[in-house]
């Protein structure tokens, strides 16, 4: 579908709505159903629309709005599904139709798997985590945080002498995030390191990954630093969003509130390379002060 | 967060003000993503009292008087030189057409601080009058459409406001010291004036011929604002650029007026007409009478202090967070912005390259255009992107044109051809940015 058929539609479902007869809900009586269907002004052979195409920050579903383009314009600035309007006192179904379309691509998401050939093409060794496949990942979260004997040897090969910054890709949750993302905020993460001389070794990837495989990989390579990007568990919002958790020192048992983190990483929040470029200026200060998390915002405000 | 003392100068037709302010800069974003500093709190520690503009003859202005208003608020306020972040010194109206106003103006700044910048212009004088005034906040808060109109000394600057955004700027000159009086008699006469007014410098001036004329220049400010049809007198009254933008609203769009500058505070209190030794209070009664108010309208929060603090407290804005800056020198002072490699040949000094578009790019077209860039430009590289790519770029260029080339690439400025930039020394991660649509110019007809 074209963004002219797109726009067009979007005109028609809103002049449409325009035409529904407002029903308050003391006046509402359950009618009889008629015995002949209204047309629907389909045919076979014709398409559905395809509702996930509708851009929510336009959707304005509120009939007869007191300040229409005033609401209009706060919805410009987010993504939240605001003035939806009503039917009765539920959702319309334009409303509900998104939802669940969105919901369900969060969901797919979440099983779906990044390509075979995704490490191979992009030059990385790949690892699996202690996980056998998708559904042990998402019901042992503690398998997707450490490595056999065979997955360690890999890494241990692929990783030479023990390098300063050990950059580390995970599938997590969003395998589309990873796609879409990793490997551009990768480059930029390694060309920012290289201006300020910083080594880093091949980046690896790992298959069924959880955050904490980081810290095993650190028991593994002895690096100083790892930075791991990792899928973000999906929202309804997009389901290519990518956080980065960069850990000094990492070891297995190294708290949560040691690392820090750079989320929101996608074309609608910050864009991948421009996450990567900053977030090489940030490793640089991490490894300066030698710390990450929570200790380093607390010297940072000082 | 962080803090920046701001100072503002208006030194204008009539009036010379200053008032120092505190902003306050913040993070907006959460502390798990990429920092986003803004200026969150502005607020006023201190107004100076309202001078007249200190003039020699007609034709130039008093530098000395001025570093003198200058030194001694700066000891009332209890500040120096050195703990000045930032600030706007702005010479507005009729001032800025003096012989002396770029050389006195840009001297002005200098003594006030390394990063107060030296401002003119009709267009800057209308954006920071309707900042400072509170139209944009009020536009902002009830959605209205607002014309905004600060009626000064010399000229009256209008600005149009949709829903907090200022969309477009214009400038006639009407304003209440045109025709200056003492003891009844005609002291000074506004060249503008010639051919609509007969009044001459030594006569008697009646309270009825003063009413003539201020309702007629009322009527001029009728036609900007569209509510009478233009004729030759609006023409007199503007340039012809400034014209043709006039009406600045759609016809038929529904607006609200705003007012300020000095003569907005005779609009809704009646004066002695002679109280000012001008037919300023004249003015603010005839606006008051004319069409202007009978429809909707609003005094800004702030009206002969308006452009002050417009240029105290709204002239710096913070880049984007993600940034990138090697071997610059700080602050960047007048640095013109061009849209095309060509436009450069005309400057002398660096430029700072604009580029637009606004969707996400991957590495590779990154690279793309990093490449290109540095094949074209030879350091300093100065960039202005509108997308959020700034610090990538940045690293890019410098990987390519080496740790010791002079590279400033900023992102989050909105800015076009034919405006200039002032940078200073970062706060935090973000650099303070002064827009600046001319450098002194030599005349608003």
């Amino acid at each position: 579908m074209n963004k002219q058929e797109l726009t067009a539609m979007v005109a028609e479902i809103l002049s449409q709505m325009g035409q529904e007869p407002m029903v308050k809900a003391s006046d509402y009586h359950a009618t009889e159903q008629s015995a002949v269907q209204p047309d629907s002004g389909y045919r076979d052979g014709d398409f559905v629309p395809d509702v996930t195409e509708l851009n929510l920050r336009k959707l304005y579903l509120v009939e007869h709005p007191e300040k229409e383009s005033e609401f209009r314009q706060l919805k410009e600035k987010t993504p939240a599904r605001l003035g939806c309007g009503k039917a009765g006192a539920r959702y319309k179904t334009l409303t509900m139709l998104r939802f669940r379309a969105d919901h369900a691509a969060a969901q797919d998401t979440v099983f779906s798997q990044v390509p075979e050939d995704f490490a191979a093409k992009n030059g990385m060794v790949e690892v699996k985590t202690r996980c056998r496949d998708k559904d042990e990942y998402l019901t042992r979260p503690d398998l997707g945080r450490c490595f056999d004997e065979e997955n360690a040897k890999k890494i241990r090969a692929a990783v030479q002498g023990a390098p300063r910054v050990q950059l580390v890709i995970g599938d997590g949750l969003s395998s589309a995030s990873i796609v879409a993302n990793a490997m551009d905020c990768a480059a930029a993460i390694r060309d920012g390191l290289k201006l300020r001389g910083i080594e880093t070794g091949a980046p690896i990837f790992v298959r069924y990954c959880r955050v904490g495989a980081g810290d095993a990989i650190g028991d593994i390579t002895g690096c100083e630093l790892v930075c791991m990007l990792v899928g973000e568990r999906p929202g309804l919002v997009t389901d290519k969003s990518m956080s980065a958790y960069i850990t000094y020192g990492p070891h297995t048992g190294v708290l949560e509130s040691a690392r820090t983190v750079v989320s929101n990483i996608h074309a609608q929040g910050t864009p991948a390379v421009e996450a990567g470029a900053h977030i090489a200026a940030l490793l640089e200060t991490i490894l300066k002060k030698k710390v990450s998390g929570v200790a380093l915002h607390l010297e940072e405000g000082a | 967060m962080a803090e920046l003392l701001s100072v503002g100068l208006d030194v204008g037709t009539t009036s010379t003000q200053m008032v120092v302010s505190k902003l306050e800069v913040s993070n907006r974003a959460s502390a798990f993503a990429v920092p986003e500093l803004a200026i969150g709190r502005r607020e006023i520690l201190y107004q100076s009292p309202v001078y007249f503009t200190p003039l020699l003859e007609e034709k130039r202005m008093d530098a000395r008087a001025l570093r003198k208003i200058l030194e001694e608020e700066y000891r009332s306020a209890g500040i120096r030189r050195e703990d000045v972040d930032t600030g706007a010194i702005i010479v507005t109206g009729e001032t800025s057409r003096k012989e002396n106003a770029a050389a006195v103006m840009e001297a002005m700044a200098d003594l006030a601080g390394d990063f107060v910048v030296a401002a003119a212009g009709p267009d800057l004088e209308s954006v920071l009058a309707a900042k400072g005034a509170g139209a944009v906040d009020y536009s902002e808060k009830t959605g209205k459409t607002v014309l905004h109109m600060d009626i000064g000394g010399g000229t009256s600057n209008l600005a149009l406001i949709r829903r907090g955004e200022i969309v477009a700027t214009g400038c006639l000159n009407v304003g209440g010291r045109l025709v200056k009086i003492k003891d009844g008699c005609i002291t000074y006469v506004s060249p503008v004036l010639q051919g609509i007014w007969n009044g001459r410098v030594g006569e008697r001036l009646s309270r009825e011929d003063g009413e003539k004329l201020a309702s007629l220049l009322a009527s001029a400010l009728e036609m900007a604002a569209g509510l009478r049809e233009p004729d030759s007198l609006l023409e007199r009254l503007t340039t012809r650029e400034a014209r043709s933008a006039l009406p600045l609203h759609e016809p038929g769009e529904e607006i609200t007026l705003s007012f300020s500058g000095g003569v907005a505070d005779c609009i809704n209190r009646e004066r002695n007409w002679q109280e000012y030794g001008d037919i300023g209070p004249l003015l603010g009664q005839a606006i008051r009478k004319s069409r202007l108010c009978g429809g909707d309208y609003v005094l800004g929060s702030q009206t002969i202090r308006a452009t002050v603090i417009g240029a105290g407290c709204h002239s710096t804005q913070l880049s984007g967070s993600t940034v990138f800056c090697q071997n610059v020198t700080f602050p960047l002072k007048n640095i013109p912005v061009i849209t095309q490699l060509h436009q450069r040949e005309q400057y002398e000094t660096p430029c700072f390259l604009a580029l637009p578009g606004s969707q996400a790019v991957g590495y590779v077209a990154l690279q793309a255009l990093a490449a290109e860039l540095a094949e074209k430009i030879q350091p300093p590289v100065y960039l202005c992107l509108e997308r959020d790519l700034a610090q990538a770029l940045g690293q890019a260029l410098a990987l390519r044109l080496g740790r010791n080339a002079e590279i400033l690439c900023l992102d989050g400025v909105k800015v076009s051809r034919g405006c200039y930039l002032d940078v200073a020394a970062p706060v935090g991660p973000a650099f303070p940015v002064v827009v600046k649509t001319l450098v002194l110019q030599k005349s608003c007809t």
